[in-house]
């Protein structure tokens, strides 16, 4: 938790969502990087932005209902049958 | 010998702790590994051979995303819950016809947006632009600088038990999430589309999805938190 060179911690942490998109435009990475690797506090907020962005990656889709499923898998059935009977001379 | 560690953008000596860049690698394999979708290519050449559990399969993965992404387009869950259907009858009807060109999802999402487009009645969306900070003005000091440190993730990371609730209280965040905030961060980071792709389906600019990214992400940043800390 230090000002480190010409940045504090609330404007490094303005500029981490761009640095994780690699968006920054050069001057201000080395500007941020050189902030991080002074200070552990922003370097933490940096770590907790990644594994917030793979926790989010691991959710998953939400369940889907086993009403909505079998719906789905009537109209599955459905395009089946009538494709066969499309396909009979 | 100075510790080098390679990050997303290129080589940085001595600039990041061995945790941070643990962590940068760690983040890149996840973004690279989450990208790829051959199993939905894989999923799709079996229901085409008539396997009806494929379908079963790619049905259970992508349909709750397709009422998302048709009801970011419609005025009722219901006309978004019909949008999906259809999605699914076509891609049943032209599955024959992908051409492997984008990702099966990408294809299935640009169908699903197509219909919602057309059959929508929503009036378009409009994103304030935010000029607050991603985290709360009361975490730092007159002078800009941390009260108190964030707390570390890497324990949860690591820890299985501890997972099983981060995905619960991840899940209750992002639907708790505005609905612009919802669609772009579940396209983004949870099917990990490209910013361009996610910006196309959603008739927004990139710069737009980057805006709406970096608040959602940071609303869910502060759900870890709590559970992190131990805070319900």
């Amino acid at each position: 938790m230090a000002l480190v060179k010409d940045i504090n911690c609330r404007e490094a942490v303005s500029l981490i969502g761009n640095y994780l998109d690699g968006r920054l435009p050069r001057r201000e990475r080395r500007r941020l990087e050189r902030h991080l690797a002074g200070c552990d506090a922003c370097q933490a907020y940096l770590e907790q932005m990644r594994a917030t962005i793979i926790l989010t990656g691991q959710v998953g889709p939400e369940d889907l209902s086993d009403q909505a499923l079998d719906d789905l898998m009537d109209v599955f059935e459905r395009f089946r049958r009538d494709g066969d009977e499309d396909a009979t001379p | 010998m100075t510790p080098v560690c390679v990050t997303a953008h290129g080589a940085v000596s001595g600039v990041l702790s061995k945790k941070s860049c643990e962590m940068e690698v760690r983040y890149n394999n996840f973004v690279s590994t989450t990208v790829s979708s051959v199993d939905d290519e894989e999923l799709l050449q079996r229901f085409l051979a008539g396997d009806r559990e494929a379908f079963r399969t790619l049905v259970q993965r992508y349909h709750t995303v397709l009422v998302q992404v048709a009801r970011y387009y419609v005025n009722s869950t219901a006309t978004a819950e019909d949008v999906a259907q259809e999605t699914w009858i076509a891609v049943l009807k032209g599955a024959e016809r992908f051409e492997g060109r984008a990702s099966f999802k990408t294809w299935l999402f640009r169908i699903v947006a197509n219909r919602a487009r057309s059959t929508g009645t929503r009036e378009k969306r409009q994103i304030p632009i935010d000029p607050t900070d991603p985290v709360a003005g009361d975490r730092f000091n007159s002078e800009g600088m941390w009260k108190e440190p964030p707390a570390s993730f890497a324990d949860l990371l690591a820890d299985n038990e501890a997972n099983a609730e981060v995905a619960a209280a991840v899940r209750v965040a992002i639907s708790n999430l505005p609905d612009v905030q919802r669609s772009v961060v579940t396209l983004r980071d949870v099917e990990g589309l490209s910013t361009s792709e996610v910006a196309a389906l959603l008739d927004l600019s990139e710069a737009n999805i980057r805006v709406v990214l970096h608040r959602a992400r940071a609303h869910i940043r502060e759900t870890v938190e709590r559970v992190a800390k131990g805070d319900r």
